[in-house]
């Protein structure tokens, strides 16, 4: 594997990790460490196991290896605070879910089916507000547009504000100019909060602007480090063959 | 108890003079209630092939219990219908075969096994009550019964419904707010089946399912909040259970197939009121 070191406190750090599933090997022997205000996005072709690292990670998926977590001093722990964005929600049109209701059940022990209380309302009000989207509050899930549900989603992601901010494909669907206004949102984000951030994208140019590291996968860790880097090695070459990207002059990283 | 029968007995309903109908109105009270609401996340979580396979899988506890000489029937159903509820879930995360591929093996199976067991051991004309459901054959126990039931399960669902709705939207998501899916899934199975198993005895096999999945899917059909959703679903299955209670009296009638006709039926209008004005 290739790989290039950067420095800053690490937040998330993966060791060993593997995945095996009805006899098939999704992700083999993944070390890797995730740092706090880092952007790292994750890149590779369809079925490289990118999604099931991302659940590794938020517990959702059986794995050998062990994920470990830190706090803000270095010190382990066994959980922190996680906000994620999921890679694409089919909802059933029909689901009677609004977006109050997912905002309540989130952060309160009050059963959602009794509504939200006074005062989570006037919570969810500013949250949604912050995200612009206010106006969206009683609507039910699978009324929402695209863009919609990505800024709901990336709103409910930062409610609380998390330790580590996992994005997976969260642009699909959303044109160009929203492209590059949800990488400035997340870069806005690393640079207030100082999270962890893990995405996965396509876009190659966008990645080469605002992340700091990369991770090219392939079923394993193929190559890891600051794009320039990753982009260059031979790795990179073989999963996406000759394709040219221009890799930004100094960056707006 | 008693107090309830005269409470009851002063209603000025002609069919409530004998203390089996009290006991049948009492019994499909509860389980509307219970079904309403279970039934919303049977339904969200796309549960109802499922929750049919729990009803199959009665037979084979009611041979099993036959077999073992087991007295008591109901604690057969219940403790089989749990192990099929938890084997189900664990062969469907294994992910060697599509989910409903897995429900119906195991469905069928189930109710093979307890066909041939009752066939073998006792004759099935015994047992095809549990088919089509005999409303009348509960007893004053088994309603109380259906009481503590509701009680507990009540409860229960206002600690876990948050957590299964959001299991129910995105696994993922659910997870990344440290909700441990596979335990929930399981405890929301174990409900079902439970739920399902004290029912079966006077609804029937062949119609349970309808009693869990109609009532909420017609909710669906006009509810724009989780609230809604649970005030509609549980108020479509209690009007469909003693609607469908007492018109089968009236028109001497099956009274499960009676509750799961109005349940249909109320499917029907919402599904049209839903295309009509667009909700």
């Amino acid at each position: 594997m290739d790989t290039l070191h950067t420095c800053g406190l690490k937040c998330v750090a993966l060791e060993h990790v593997g995945v095996k599933k009805g006899g098939q090997v999704l992700l083999d022997d993944v070390n890797l460490e995730l740092h706090c205000g880092g952007i790292t996005a994750i890149i590779g072709a369809n079925g490289a196991g990118k999604t099931t690292m991302l659940r590794a990670i938020l517990g959702d998926q059986k794995h050998t290896g062990r994920v470990l977590f830190s706090d803000h001093n270095g010190n382990e722990v066994d959980k922190i605070k996680i906000g994620y964005v999921p890679q694409k929600l089919d909802f059933d049109i029909s689901s009677p879910v609004s977006v109050a209701d997912l905002f309540g059940a989130v952060r309160t022990r009050r059963p959602a089916f009794l509504g939200p209380g006074k005062a989570r309302k006037a919570h969810i009000a500013d949250r949604l507000r912050d995200a612009g989207c206010e106006a969206l509050a009683g609507r039910r899930l699978g009324e929402l547009s695209g863009g919609e549900l990505q800024r709901i989603m990336l709103a409910l992601a930062l409610d609380p504000i998390p330790d580590l901010l996992i994005l997976d494909e969260p642009v699909s669907g959303v044109d160009a100019g929203g492209l590059e206004q949800f990488y400035k949102t997340v870069s806005d984000l690393r640079r207030h909060y100082h999270m962890a951030i893990v995405l996965v994208s396509h876009d190659l140019e966008l990645v080469a602007r605002y992340a700091d590291n990369v991770a090219l996968m392939g079923g394993r860790l193929l190559a890891f480090g600051p794009p320039e880097y990753v982009y260059a090695t031979d790795a990179f070459k073989q999963v996406f063959g000759g394709v040219q990207v221009r890799l930004p002059k100094g960056g707006s990283r | 108890m008693d107090f309830v029968y005269d409470l009851l007995g002063k209603l000025p309903f002609d069919f409530l003079s004998s203390n089996f109908m009290k006991n049948a109105l009492l019994a499909v009270l509860f389980s509307s209630i219970l079904f309403g609401m279970i039934g919303t996340l049977a339904v969200d979580n796309k549960m109802a092939f499922f929750s049919d396979a729990l009803g199959h899988s009665a037979m084979t506890g009611i041979a099993l219990g036959v077999v073992l000489g087991v007295r008591n029937e109901l604690i057969c159903l219940i403790a089989f219908g749990v192990l099929m509820a938890l084997l189900i879930n664990r062969v469907r995360a294994g992910g060697t075969a599509s989910s409903d591929t897995v429900i119906s093996v195991f469905s069928s199976t189930a109710l093979a096994l307890g066909l041939l067991l009752l066939s073998k051991y006792q004759g099935i004309n015994r047992y095809s009550s549990y088919l089509v459901g005999d409303i009348l054959s509960v007893s004053r126990q088994e309603v109380v019964l259906l009481f503590i039931a509701l009680l507990v399960v009540g409860g229960v669902w206002c600690f876990v419904y948050n957590k299964l709705m959001l299991i129910a939207v995105n696994r993922s998501l659910a997870a990344s707010r440290g909700v441990r899916v596979t335990l929930y899934e399981n405890i929301f199975s174990i409900m079902v089946a439970v739920v399902v198993m004290l029912s079966i005895k006077w609804v029937g096999v062949l119609l349970i399912n309808s009693l869990l999945i109609l009532p909420a899917a017609s909710a669906r059909n006009i509810s724009r909040s989780v609230k809604q959703y649970h005030l509609f679903s549980v108020l479509f299955a209690v009007v469909s259970g003693l609607g469908g209670l007492i018109a089968s009296w009236y028109l001497a009638a099956s009274s499960g197939a009676t509750i799961v006709m109005i349940a249909a039926i109320l499917f029907f209008v919402t599904y049209c009121t839903r295309k009509l004005f667009g909700r």
